[in-house]
């Protein structure tokens, strides 16, 4: 069984992002990156899973330049077997990742692609639904569970959604996204991180992998949020009650 | 093709607080295009939803419903309204962000081959080659303005961000459009839902939400507190990742980057510190009230009314003090 992790680098989680002057880019000189969070929760399942039920290869793939490797290494050192990287340097947007990751879910031929729900810097949240969309595999979002079936052909899984917990079943190949519940990552170990270093990343070209369509949606400038004046501060809950009179709010 | 379709997806037989808010997003839309807007209305209840969605302002009100779209999956809906679109030109195609939308938008936009935008709280201007939109970025803390540049362009919006379109005194044509066959994944089924019941609105529809943090120190201590609170209010229950990670309450309670973004009129609350993931999910609320004991607690920053206190002293005050003058 084979299951193939996608992942995004991404600013620290913590990390303060500043907009550059003229507020068309982000200053990101000075930030840490790391494995997005939620597809870090993707990692560990396919780990998890691998750990259940054995004889799994679990590769871990990116798109992007040559920085991307140290997220797919920090993935290996947790434990993954493999890295595909698709080396793009500049700017895509989520169709054309989506297109990208496709082609790599062609040659791979998993059997369950795991994807964070949300990357943590654009929140988009576009790229596995995408992905799931192109290849033509059914789909699972905001996973807070996975459960393989005894035979490793199908899955079921819960989802977090808006009205409750809402459980499907997919038959593989299929894409399911993690949500905040489904594990808590390990960290890793030390020989997990020397291990990472050995273990190969294939570097595929872009362009080698067909036509990935123009760019269709792009960013042209950020905003900071405006600081909201300093609130009203009463010391009792009569003042809060007579304030929110005073307010006409009940 | 200057016009915008907003899809609703009609499980219920009201139009919610979202689903007028949508069209909101399409006013706004057309009012940018030089268009108009239409409606489409999916799943099992759709003919008896299109009396009062023909009559928010919809140019013309389309209704799509067979077996297959009885549940929602993201595979049958997204094929359903692929189907539709075929032969039809609208310049931007939207719906409100939910957690079915967050699904199936983006697999559509894979098929339709157009690009998409997650979750939009502006539309700053939209030309026939180009949407520009604003959306937030970095768990609330930037805006972005991001442009679409294809002629056609799919949208989720924050319904939190858009007014609700009025009654119309005009109705509008309603057309009941053929449902292929197909549309359902041979890989997806669909096995349940477990929803917490409660008499409390919903959350994205209330005009007050009281909301516990982990101070509340669970469903034997606080929460039943809050809750008593909450009722006198006749608002919602929300809560932090911590409650609901502890347990404590369902995971369709939870505001924040995972789970729901809302913006009520009233937003109390209370015993949480206010996480940069939780203020992403209510810092735009009208009004903003904190009880909270540690003064340095995040909330405070985008409280408008704070009270620096025990809530197992100010929660049960507060209650009675609202009980005696009737509400």
């Amino acid at each position: 069984m084979k299951l193939l992790v996608t992942l995004k680098r991404t600013p620290q989680r913590d990390a303060r992002i500043r907009i550059s002057e003229g507020g068309n880019s982000l200053d990101l000189d000075n930030v840490q990156f790391e494995v997005n969070p939620f597809d870090e929760l993707a990692v560990e399942e396919a780990l998890r899973i691998r750990e259940a039920v054995g004889e799994v290869e679990v590769v871990v793939t990116t798109v992007g330049g040559e920085e991307c490797e140290q997220q797919l290494v920090s993935a290996l050192a947790m434990g993954a077997d493999r890295a595909v990287r698709v080396d793009h340097p500049g700017q895509l947007d989520s169709l054309q990742i989506a297109r990208a990751l496709a082609a790599v879910a062609w040659k791979e031929e998993p059997d369950l692609v795991l994807a964070g729900k949300l990357a943590v810097d654009d929140e988009c949240g576009q790229v596995p639904a995408m992905l799931a969309g192109l290849l033509g595999w059914p789909q699972a979002n905001q996973a807070s569970s996975i459960e393989l079936s005894e035979d490793r052909s199908s899955a079921r899984v819960v989802c977090e959604v808006d009205a409750g917990l809402e459980t499907v079943t997919l038959a593989f190949p299929a894409v399911v996204m993690a949500d905040l519940r489904l594990n808590e990552p390990r960290y890793a170990s030390l020989p997990g991180i020397m291990k990472a270093k050995k273990k190969p990343i294939e570097i595929l070209s872009l362009e080698a992998l067909g036509d990935m369509g123009d760019l269709q949606c792009r960013v042209t400038g950020f905003q900071a949020l405006v600081d909201k004046p300093p609130g009203l501060k009463v010391e009792s809950v009569s003042e809060l009650v007579r304030a929110l009179e005073e307010k006409k709010l009940i | 093709m200057t016009d915008t379709l907003i899809i609703i997806q009609a499980a219920s037989g009201e139009l919610s607080k979202s689903d007028l808010s949508a069209a909101g997003f399409g006013r706004a839309a057309a009012t940018a295009a030089g268009g108009g807007f239409d409606v489409l209305l999916l799943g099992p209840m759709a003919v008896d939803l299109s009396s009062s969605a023909g009559m928010i302002g919809a140019g013309k009100v389309f209704t799509m419903s067979s077996p297959e779209l009885d549940v929602y999956t993201a595979e049958a809906y997204a094929a359903a309204v692929a189907a539709f679109l075929d032969g039809r030109s609208y310049r931007l195609v939207a719906a409100a962000t939910s957690s079915a939308t967050k699904e199936y938008f983006p697999r559509l936009a894979a098929t339709l081959a157009i690009p998409m935008a997650s979750d939009v709280l502006k539309v700053e201007s939209v030309d026939s080659q180009k949407a520009v939109l604003t959306r937030a970025v970095f768990v609330g803390n930037l805006l972005a303005t991001v442009e679409l540049e294809a002629p056609q362009a799919l949208v989720t919006c924050r319904a939190s961000e858009f007014d609700a379109q009025v009654p119309t005194a005009e109705a509008s044509p309603v057309e009941e459009v053929a449902t292929p066959d197909g549309l359902s994944h041979p890989g997806k089924a669909f096995v349940g839902i477990e929803a917490a019941s409660s008499d409390r609105p919903d959350l994205k529809e209330a005009d007050i939400i009281v909301s516990v943090g982990r101070g509340t120190r669970g469903p034997d201590e606080g929460i039943p507190l809050c809750e008593r609170l909450a009722d006198i209010l006749g608002a919602a229950l929300g809560a932090t990742r911590a409650v609901v990670d502890a347990g404590w309450l369902a995971n369709e309670f939870q505001i924040g980057q995972t789970g729901k973004i809302v913006a009520p009129d009233v937003y109390l609350a209370i015993g949480l510190s206010g996480s940069i993931q939780h203020l992403a999910g209510m810092r735009n609320s009208k009004t903003i009230v904190a009880i909270n004991k540690d003064p340095e607690a995040p909330i405070f920053e985008v409280a408008d009314i704070g009270l620096v206190a025990d809530l197992f002293d100010a929660v049960p005050e507060l209650t009675a003090a609202l009980e005696k003058r009737g509400g």
